[in-house]
């Protein structure tokens, strides 16, 4: 249940004397439902709300996040957030003043046909229920579930510099998965990978006839894999689908890319970033067929959004454009601080914790190959989708990724099925392997609502879209 | 906050009807953040925060929700208010739940933690000149955290404690680090800057010019930071027995084909330090100590009360998610002083980093190499390692491949925010491996 309440009016009524006061407020829900192995395992509702107020004193920001939205209790966690600034201002990293606060004003509704009510528990659970009947094609799938979240959030920021933005959402998470067993043969096969289908939508989304059918190919994939043979070990291409660029291009791009990592922000948490400030307009990043964009504009995609947590205008920038790195990920304090371009990415997980640069959608860039071009092209090598092993280092170079489901390609066709297929390189060298990209046709859209970064923790939602891409002399290995 | 919980658990309970089980539980934190890098402060603030989860049980359905507690009493009532009557609703139009937890009004507790903590305007003063001349990057974690269960039968609990962690990294010019983490209850200056000396005197061997190593198999030290990240790894797809029933556990081999790790290892969850509440959120209490492996063999699983329903065994109270709430691994003979002449030739880890499984029922997990990490040879450390990417399994350096065991324990603290300060962490000494594949 989201109370109304008019954050102008507390903003108003804050007095502390401040250079810059900033009031966020954020209400979320999440709707999980979910069905395992036949009865049911999540029918929830959990909500937050709650406003954080910011303020800038002597060129140092200090917050406070507040459940409490009463005036009185604004006004008390402004002035507990002043203290705290005002304490901090003498061994402020930068000084920043509210030009990193940019004026805007304006609303984002995400797009959707219908909402919530549309659909009843009782439905939804019936809906997941007939899945995970269609997951269970074999007595050896020993766990099968089918999983829908809904989440609704909504954002008011204003400031006082005159910025007042509102930004609602509706969004679905959705996710099947099967599980065959035989022996210490195990083998799961889901939607997209680790929670990879996830769309701003509303519940036109869950197409049943979609919903059944393809819940009855990923029962039928697991069981498939249990038979399959051991992914062949050595250097070969390795043609990946779009569930599984979207890892790729989350971690090894989207991850070094973030200014506030390069300016040195996250060394004792995430990580650092090969990529240097005299990087951008001067990295061969990849090869000329790579063109990555920042893109908060794409319709239905997990992270589009109008504006920041900051006020910034959101737009589309390229990041990577025909291989040479152009842009960084850094919201304004991160483009005061570095000079770096950047682009709209302040972003916090709520409000009880504070922006930090993020990645929004970002999203590798149709090329003109079509599916049958690129697997036509390739002697020997491995077709692979779906993540579900993850693992890079905190300068994102060295990453390793294994995948649920993969296809030997011989000659140019696509043959035997096969199991555990992992992969492993360096990012630089590893994007200018990229030898062909796929057109429109192979694209897909995808995303995570579990990217984790910052201190103290933050798990934000991004988007990723890619087409079918093609990388030679890539390192691949199976399992045992 | 206990009194806040009180009262509007009281609230809630009165709105139930008859055959209505309610399960409440709260999580609530007054927190101090100071985020630091190059020995400045990034970024700083405070929050307070308080939540309460709802678990119904009505009709043979089980409901759950959840909302955050202003503090203003109306619009608490309200929201629970809400929360039961959708609860209500959904209980009748749900699928029934065969496995149901019913509450029990059996027990209760009260644990609160009083502690000479870091007060919040001391704070900056506290750390910061400390750290001045280096490059110094990390977080304060400090404040109250809150823990609370009750249930519409009666059954009361609630945890309350105060801690501090300074979390950090230094950094030398070579980009080469070296982590700390000073984590407590009481504040004492002299012991934290005492502390702070430590790490920097580790932070001249980083100086070294760094070693290029080739990928293969080496013996390997591991500091108790690292082994403590090993032993994440059994909460993610591991000793939980849903998992294994399930068939996404990398313990089916000891499970199911009898295999056994090295003598030398024993794990127990072990709620004696009294860092983390006894009660899950069902608001049932775990016996103080619970044998995980022994002596290698595996003793126990974690089984929540649902699981044992479902699987039909016998529950010993594990939270819902089955994960390790209070690991203690035993030490073993290797005392700290031997271990470079016991490594002579080969690896000395303090710290590993992003690990995943990459064969889950073969026990491999894959990660990297971070912070001080060296390369010994004739017993003496010639310099730091460049990252590498290692990719081994549980079972051979927990088990065959391990030769020794560090004599000395060592706690580390869970510094995890995601959401809400965790509390607790993992007590463990470092290992001795004859062998450790690095792949890259």
């Amino acid at each position: 249940m989201r109370n109304k309440i008019s954050i102008k009016s507390l903003l108003d009524a804050v007095t502390v004397p401040a250079d810059w006061v900033g009031l966020r407020e954020v209400y979320e829900s999440n709707t999980p439902r979910m069905i395992r192995d036949g009865v049911p395992v999540s029918n929830g509702h959990y909500s937050t709300h709650g406003a954080m107020v910011e303020v800038l004193v002597n060129g140092q920001f200090g917050y406070f996040g507040t459940p409490d939205l009463s005036q009185s209790g604004i006004e008390l966690a402004a002035k507990k957030a002043y203290d705290q600034a005002k304490a901090a201002s003498k061994y402020a990293l930068h000084h920043f003043t509210d030009e990193v606060r940019p004026k805007n004003i304006g609303r984002y509704s995400s797009p959707f046909e219908k909402d919530l009510r549309s659909i009843s528990a009782k439905e939804l659970n019936m809906l997941l229920l007939d899945a995970y009947n269609n997951l269970k094609v074999s007595d050896k799938i020993v766990s099968a579930s089918s999983l829908a979240n809904v989440i609704q959030t909504n954002f008011h920021y204003v400031s006082s510099n005159g910025s007042d933005v509102a930004q609602d959402f509706l969004m679905l998470e959705f996710d099947l998965s099967a599980t065959a067993v035989d022996g210490q043969n195990q083998q799961t096969r889901t939607f997209g990978g680790m929670r990879g289908t996830c769309r701003q939508a509303g519940m036109e989304f869950l197409d049943q006839m979609e919903i059944l059918a393809q819940a009855n190919k990923i029962g039928e994939q697991a069981l498939e894999l249990l038979d399959a043979d051991e992914t062949p070990a050595g250097e070969m291409d390795i043609v990946i689908a779009p569930d599984q660029m979207m890892l790729q291009i989350h971690e090894s791009i989207g991850h070094a890319l973030e200014v506030d990592r390069i300016l040195g922000d996250e060394r004792n948490y995430a990580g650092w970033s090969f990529v240097k400030p005299e990087d951008f307009g001067n990295l061969q990043y990849g090869s000329k067929l790579m063109n990555v964009t920042f893109d908060p504009t794409v319709s239905s995609e997990f992270a589009s959004y109008a504006y920041d947590d900051g006020g910034l205008k959101a737009e589309r920038e390229y990041l990577i454009k025909e291989g040479i790195l152009v842009r960084g990920l850094g919201g304004k304090e991160s483009q005061v601080r570095s000079g770096i371009d950047g682009v709209a990415n302040f972003r916090a997980s709520s409000w009880n914790r504070a922006p930090i640069d993020r990645m929004a959608n970002i999203n590798l860039e149709p090329g003109d190959s079509s599916f049958d071009d690129i697997i036509g092209s390739v002697e020997k090598g491995i077709y692979v989708e779906s993540n579900r092993s993850w693992s890079i280092d905190d300068y994102r170079n060295k990453f390793q990724f294994g995948c649920e489901y993969g296809k030997l390609i011989e000659n140019g066709k696509l043959t035997k099925t096969i199991k555990n297929p992992n992969y492993r390189g360096i990012s630089n060298p590893f994007w200018n392997s990229l030898k062909m990209v796929g057109n429109g046709d192979t694209n897909g859209i995808y995303g995570t609502p579990n990217c984790g970064k910052g201190e103290p923790n933050q798990v934000i939602r991004v988007g990723h879209a890619s087409p079918l891409c093609l990388f030679e002399n890539v390192q691949v290995f199976g399992g045992a | 906050m206990e009194i806040k919980f009180k009262n509007i658990s009281e609230v809630i309970y009165s709105h139930l009807k008859k055959d209505e089980l309610l399960t409440l539980s709260f999580t609530g934190e007054e927190s101090q953040f100071i985020r630091l890098n190059n020995a400045k402060i990034r970024q700083t603030g405070l929050v307070h925060d308080a939540d309460i989860h709802m678990k119904m049980i009505a009709n043979g359905r089980t409901c759950t929700g959840s909302f955050t507690l202003s503090g203003n009493d109306d619009m608490d009532t309200k929201r629970a208010g809400v929360e039961i009557e959708r609860m209500r609703l959904e209980s009748t139009q749900i699928l029934e739940d065969p496995y149901l937890i019913i509450p029990e009004g059996s027990g209760s507790s009260r644990e609160i933690k009083n502690s000479n903590g870091l007060n919040f305007k001391d704070a900056v003063d506290a750390i910061l000149p400390a750290v001045q001349g280096v490059d110094f990057v990390g977080i304060l974690s400090n404040g109250k955290m809150y823990r609370g269960n009750s249930n519409s039968l009666g059954q009361e609990h609630w945890f309350e404690t105060e801690s501090f962690s300074l979390d950090y990294s230094l950094v030398a010019t070579n980009h080469q680090m070296v982590k700390g983490t000073f984590a407590g209850t009481d504040w004492d200056q002299n012991e934290y800057e005492g502390y702070l000396k430590q790490s920097k005197k580790k932070l001249e061997l980083m100086e070294l010019s760094p070693v290029k190593l080739e990928t293969g198999n080496y013996k390997t030290w591991f500091e108790p930071a690292a082994v403590s990240d090993f032993l994440s790894m059994f909460s993610w797809n591991g000793i939980s027995e849903a998992s294994i029933q399930q068939g996404c556990s990398g313990f089916g081999k000891m499970r199911n084909e009898n295999v056994r790790l090295s003598s030398k290892f024993s794990i127990s969850e072990d709620f004696s330090l009294g860092l983390v509440p006894k009660f899950n959120s069902d608001g049932e209490v775990s016996a103080e100590e619970l044998k995980i492996i022994s002596s290698g063999e595996l003793k126990n699983t974690l089984i929540s009360s649902r699981t044992a329903n479902e699987y039909n065994r016998t529950s010993n109270f594990a939270e819902s998610g089955e994960y390790l709430r209070s690991p203690f691994m035993e030490p073993g003979s290797l005392d700290q002083s031997d271990v470079l002449k016991q490594i002579d030739k080969g690896l000395y880890l303090s710290n590993i980093h992003y690990l995943n499984w990459s064969d889950n029922p073969n026990g491999r997990i894959t990660g990297l190499t971070r912070y001080a990490c060296f390369w010994v040879e004739n017993s003496e450390i010639v310099g730091p390692i460049n990252t590498m990417r290692f990719d081994d399994s549980f079972y051979n350096y927990f088990g065959d491949n391990l030769l020794a065991v560090g004599n000395k324990t060592e706690f580390i603290p869970n510094t995890s925010t995601y959401g809400n300060r965790e509390i607790g962490g993992t007590t463990c000494p470092g290992i001795l491996a004859d062998s450790f594949a690095l792949t890259l």
